[in-house]
């Protein structure tokens, strides 16, 4: 059976572990074509040419497709459908923005952020913030499935695909880009990080961020922050982990000033080793943490940062 | 400018579920339901567009149980101006597909001529994040999902979305569609007095019939189950005894 995988491509550039994830939940589906969409595309099409597991790559270049607006992207996608059983993408908002409207395209539903195959045609996804795993039987004849990069690990870089170029669907000009506001920044990227130290409200301002940073850069982490700590101004929105942000599974998080809300455990609560620092012997976060600390994080977060030398 | 807001009825944010006992599904007897977050984002959204004199009139849409009029009246306490209410189950643990739904407002648009429409971004209960972009590629609309500033002007609309990497603004054909993500707005609270003017508001009641749309779903529930339990970790008297723990662990 044939899967067609949309690869995520940015600016021209393939964010080689949320595809390379995709790929290893794809290919429990049958044969995997790689689609690099993008006004350039092909050079993210040779890196998924060696995406171990994809055995055919398509690159799409137009203008059109240049920044991933959602309707030239689901018009191509719902025009190469017919050859595919399984049309899928790892479960970032590129793909959650394209993919429903290709099902709806293809009369058929889309099944988001799917975190375990069972077979083609079952899946497993989280609901209720993670509360609870459903498990979903289709009766589409065309499955539509994002899945949750974070519960799969990546498949190898040995492979050797074929590369095809193809044409864009006709473009329905329906919106245009206008900006894209990106801070550059050299630490890893928060989904894919090994390490993970996020700050929540208790951090208290922007500037006092700087020791959830400096303990970050210490420890060769990404950084995160609650709901709170971005809405209150102290971190960006892409910073947010939770029901609502990115969802993180690395090695080891640290939550320091995060009370735990649900919405916010959603987002993390499937990391190896948790650590929790917080003031309040009662937060809920305690309840997930390996290993808590009851400290005003003003005085322990620079020792931490001091005593990991 | 008409604006169509579809709100849906949910179990409220702070209450944690329980996955009954014999796997079919969420307890969601006698719990507490609300409006889901982020359509009540859409809702103030829609009567901020109102009061500034860029729409004219919000209609606020729910689909489900008959229940679901509650929802509707809090919309209109907030200040909608009339609601539709379209029936489309009797238990409360049947939920209506996204497809199913956006096909039951892709008729509603049809039949109100609405100029936009404010979505939700996802439903805090099944967390598809599917219906406005679904409901958008049925109607052949613009979307802009995930919307943290919105600014509509006349033959276009002026979006900022909340993506992976940061902030993307796009500029969108209208008639358009719309998901609001949190950061949009903070919505008001409705006051007792509007509370009591919006049981006077008119609601009409419909059916998915009434819009011949099939609501079967494409999706069985084969079942839910509670996800694993971590273990009971321990609670560390110093940064000194962290440290040690996290080496112990070869975690640093
Ligand atoms: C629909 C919806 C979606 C949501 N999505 C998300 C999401 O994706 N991600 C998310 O994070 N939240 C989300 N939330 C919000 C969530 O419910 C919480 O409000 C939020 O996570 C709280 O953030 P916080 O823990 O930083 O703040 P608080 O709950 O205010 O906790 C602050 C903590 O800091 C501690 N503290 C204060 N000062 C110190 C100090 N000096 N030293 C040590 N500790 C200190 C306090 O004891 C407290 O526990 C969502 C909510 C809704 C309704
Ligand atoms: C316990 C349980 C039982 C289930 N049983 C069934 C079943 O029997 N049959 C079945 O078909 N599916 C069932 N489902 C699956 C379910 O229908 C879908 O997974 C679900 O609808 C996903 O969409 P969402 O509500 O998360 O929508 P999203 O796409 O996340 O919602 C986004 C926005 O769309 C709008 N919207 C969505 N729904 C409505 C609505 N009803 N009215 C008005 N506006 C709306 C709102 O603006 C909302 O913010 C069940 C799920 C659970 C957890």
């Amino acid at each position: 059976m044939a899967v067609l995988l949309l690869a995520e491509v940015t600016d021209g550039e393939l964010a080689l572990d949320a595809t390379a994830k995709a790929v290893t939940a794809a290919a429990k589906l049958g044969d995997v074509t790689a689609l690099c969409a993008g006004a350039n595309a092909a050079a993210a099409g040779e890196a998924a040419a060696k995406i171990e597991g994809v055995s055919k790559v398509l690159v799409a270049e137009d203008a059109s497709l240049g920044h991933r607006l959602a309707e030239p992207t689901a018009a191509l996608i719902a025009s190469l459908a017919g050859d595919y059983e399984h049309i899928v993408a790892p479960a970032t908002t590129d793909a959650k923005n394209v993919l429903p409207r290709v099902a709806a395209l293809l009369d058929v539903m889309v099944i988001s952020d799917v975190s375990g195959v069972v077979d083609g045609n079952t899946f497993e996804r989280p609901i209720y913030a993670g509360n609870a795993i459903q498990t979903v039987k289709s009766s589409d004849s065309k499955k539509v499935v994002s899945f949750r990069t974070s519960t799969f690990d990546a498949a190898g870089e040995d492979g050797s695909a074929s590369v095809e170029t193809i044409g864009a669907a006709a473009d329905p000009a329906l919106s245009e880009w206008v900006e894209d506001k990106v801070a550059a920044s050299d630490r890893p990227e928060l989904t894919s990080a090994g390490v993970v130290v996020s700050g929540g409200r208790g951090v208290g301002s922007e500037e006092s961020f700087a020791l959830i940073e400096t303990l970050a850069d210490k420890l060769g982490a990404a950084v995160g922050a609650s709901r709170a700590a971005v809405d209150s101004g102290y971190a960006p929105n892409d910073w947010q982990v939770g029901q609502t942000g990115k969802v993180v599974a690395p090695d080891l998080y640290v939550a320091v000033g995060i009370s735990g809300a649900i919405q916010h455990l959603a987002g993390m609560k499937d990391s190896k080793i948790i650590v929790a620092i917080n003031k309040d012997e009662e937060a809920p976060i305690f309840q997930v943490a390996d290993f808590g600390l009851v400290a005003d994080l003003f005085d322990a977060v620079p020792e931490l940062t001091e005593k990991l030398g | 400018m008409k604006v169509l807001v579809p709100v849906k009825r949910v179990i409220d944010y702070n209450v944690k579920v329980r996955v009954k006992a014999d796997g079919s599904g969420v307890d969601l007897a006698n719990v507490k339901m609300s409006m889901n977050p982020f359509d009540e984002i859409a809702v103030e959204q829609a009567i901020r567009l109102r009061e500034a004199g860029k729409a004219d009139e919000v209609v606020a849409v729910s689909i489900g149980v008959k229940q679901s009029q509650e929802t509707l009246r809090t919309a209109l306490a907030m200040g909608a101006d009339r609601a539709i209410l379209v029936i489309a189950a009797d238990d409360v643990h049947t939920d209506i597909e996204p497809l199913a739904v956006a096909k039951i407002l892709k008729a509603i648009v049809d039949e109100e001529q609405p100029g936009i429409v404010l979505a939700g971004k996802q439903a805090i209960d099944n967390d598809m994040n599917a219906t406005g972009q679904m409901l958008s590629a049925l109607l052949g609309w613009s979307q802009g999902t995930f919307a943290s500033e919105l600014d509509v002007d006349g033959d276009s609309a002026t979006v900022t979305r909340e993506v992976d990497g940061g902030l993307q603004t796009i500029k969108v054909k209208m008639p358009a569609i719309i998901t609001v993500d949190l950061r949009l707005n903070e919505p008001r609270y409705a006051s007792l007095p509007n509370i009591m003017k919006a049981k006077k508001k008119p609601l009409d009641e419909k059916t998915a019939a009434d819009y011949g749309v099939d609501v079967t779903p494409r999706l069985e529930i084969v079942g839910t189950t509670e996800p694993e339990a971590r273990a009971a970790g321990i609670k560390v008297g110093s940064v000194d005894e962290l440290v040690e723990k996290l080496k112990e662990a070869g975690a640093v």
